[in-house]
């Protein structure tokens, strides 16, 4: 189903960003603020995805990122502002929405006494999958990981635990995918496999990606657009190049740090002006 | 030595100073276990009860029904949340309806085997037979089941807003509704102002509906239609207050830092 050579990967790593990516956008949030008594987590955030676009969403810890993501998928309500995904209002469409969306992250797990297959089966039926039998086994082949369906979660290894997350967040064929650190605690080896199966999907099946990563490399290779958040609010956003260029910095993780301790982007100061 | 033991009593302390749940386990167990045997030795001592092991026995069988259909939904909930499963199913497009019908229906799958084996076992060992009740068995247990869901929703409330602080919840409300309901004695064994409460769960007039159905063989009708009103008003609180805490929860955030701490 799902081309497994390298020739999506070498598209995808070297695609001219923002290919493949049509007008309307898929995900359109307006205004989005969220407060937790006096603190303010989101201050007034509005971004778009559009089909087929990979938006790593990125900033320190604190920054408002999982809070947005969380409010994207109705986990968290929104104090003021608007989320529309897919063209649906997240506050009444929310199950129309999360039908065609799914979320996959480091630090949730699937249920550790359950066999892969076990878990597949429960989330396919939980997303009404038709012919669910052979939708996980094709998931397992594309991950590489067919050898542990009959595996208990909880002995699986790191590497193979997140690529079975990556199969229940795929098991919906997904319109929109919130991948919150796919790669975090995973050796470079799996990492790279892991994003190399990411760009095999991405190329078949054109998923428009929220992506967090604090691994700037990552970010760099996989993103079309990043959005660099602080204290709530974007401090800057652009095709990663665009965002480089502005900064006057060779790397991400530069401005990455830059934004992390200033809490925004501070302009390069010229030579002429220096002198 | 002294250093190192002092450094774990403080680890333990500050855990008991964080969490009023886990401070009042301290004296809830003993508090309840006191109220439940207290009562039942002041009714013994009262009355010559000749269907004394009747009574213990069915009450036992019946609190087992209504502390599985419990169980069944808040450890159900629980084991999402200690698992970090919860988001993954709190993001899939499931009804909060969809998902708690789930659970009950575990609680009734639950109860109905813990029912056949206790009333087997009962049979078999004290030769109680639990058909003796004849068809009020079937509302008696129904009625339990309802209570329990709407406790039990209740009590999942407790813990998706308070955390894994509450989770203490999940054993103890069941027994605090324990020695109020007059499981193991009649109500009126208990103290005047606590009549009044028990007099507001549908468990007790099951457990007093019971005894009567063992001492007369006659089902008392109006016990079971205060019981089945009572159990509808407790649905609805039970539902509305998982509802609106829900909201509460997505309001504050909870719900995401429930699932991935």
């Amino acid at each position: 189903m799902y081309s497994l050579c390298g020739l999506p990967y070498y598209w995808w790593t070297h695609r001219a960003k923002g290919e493949g990516v049509s007008d309307a956008p898929i995900i359109d949030v307006r205004n989005l603020t969220k407060r937790f008594g006096d603190t303010t987590a989101v201050d007034h955030l509005s971004l778009s995805a559009d089909k087929g676009e990979i938006l790593g969403l990125l900033g320190p810890n604190g920054a408002g990122k999982t809070t947005t993501i969380q409010m994207m998928l109705g986990l968290t309500t929104p104090t003021e502002g608007d989320i529309r995904i897919l063209g649906m209002d997240i506050k009444t469409q929310r199950r129309d929405i999360l039908q065609r969306s799914n979320f996959s992250s480091a630090y949730i797990s699937l249920p550790t006494n359950l066999t892969a297959w076990e878990n597949l089966n429960v989330f396919g039926r939980l997303y009404g999958i038709k012919h669910s039998k052979q939708r996980i086994q094709e998931l397992l082949d594309l991950f590489e990981i067919p050898h542990v369906i009959n595996t208990v979660t909880g002995a699986l290894s790191t590497g193979q635990l997140t690529r079975l997350n990556l199969c229940k967040a795929f098991l919906n064929d997904p319109d929109i995918l919130f991948l919150d650190e796919p790669t975090a605690s995973l050796d470079p080896d799996i990492a790279e496999k892991v994003r190399r199966t990411l760009a095999n999907v991405q190329a078949e099946k054109n998923v428009t990606m929220i992506y967090t990563s604090h691994n700037m490399r990552e970010v760099e290779l996989v993103c079309d657009r990043v959005i660099f958040m602080a204290k709530g609010r974007i401090v800057t956003q652009g095709t990663p190049k665009d965002v480089l260029e502005r900064a006057q910095s060779n790397s991400l993780e530069d401005v990455f740090i830059s934004i992390a301790r200033d809490g925004e982007l501070k302009e390069p100061v010229s030579e002429e002006e220096d002198d | 030595m002294w250093t190192r033991v002092s450094g774990m009593v403080l680890r333990y302390l500050y855990l008991y100073r964080r969490s009023l749940a886990r401070a009042g386990e301290v004296f809830f167990w003993p508090i309840m276990d006191l109220m439940v045997w207290g009562f039942l030795t002041v009714y013994l001592q009262r009355h010559v009860v000749a269907d004394a092991v009747l009574f213990l026995i069915g009450g036992m069988i019946f609190w087992d029904v209504l502390y599985r259909s419990q169980q069944a939904i808040t450890l159900s909930l629980s084991e999402e949340i200690w698992i970090k499963n919860v988001i993954n199913i709190f993001i899939a497009p499931i009804s909060m309806f969809e998902l708690l019908l789930s659970v009950c229906l575990m609680g009734v799958i639950k109860a109905g085997l813990a029912t056949l084996v206790l009333g087997t076992m009962a049979a078999l060992f004290y030769t109680f037979n639990i058909f003796t009740l004849g068809l009020a068995l079937v509302p008696f247990l129904g009625i339990l089941l309802l209570f329990g869901w709407a406790v039990g929703m209740i009590t999942m409330a407790l813990i998706l807003r308070f955390g894994k602080a509450a989770e203490a919840l999940v054993w103890g409300i069941p027994f605090l509704l324990q020695p109020l309901s007059a499981v193991f004695y009649p109500v009126d064994v208990l103290p005047a102002g606590f009549r009044h409460f028990a007099g507001a769960f549908p468990s007790t007039y099951v457990f007093e509906g019971m005894r009567h159905v063992l001492q007369t063989g006659n089902v008392d009708v109006s016990m079971m239609v205060k019981a089945l009103v009572l159990n509808g008003v407790w649905l609805v609180i039970g539902s509305a207050f998982f509802g609106w805490m829900l909201g509460q929860v997505r309001e504050k955030g909870f719900l995401s830092r429930l699932g991935m701490e």
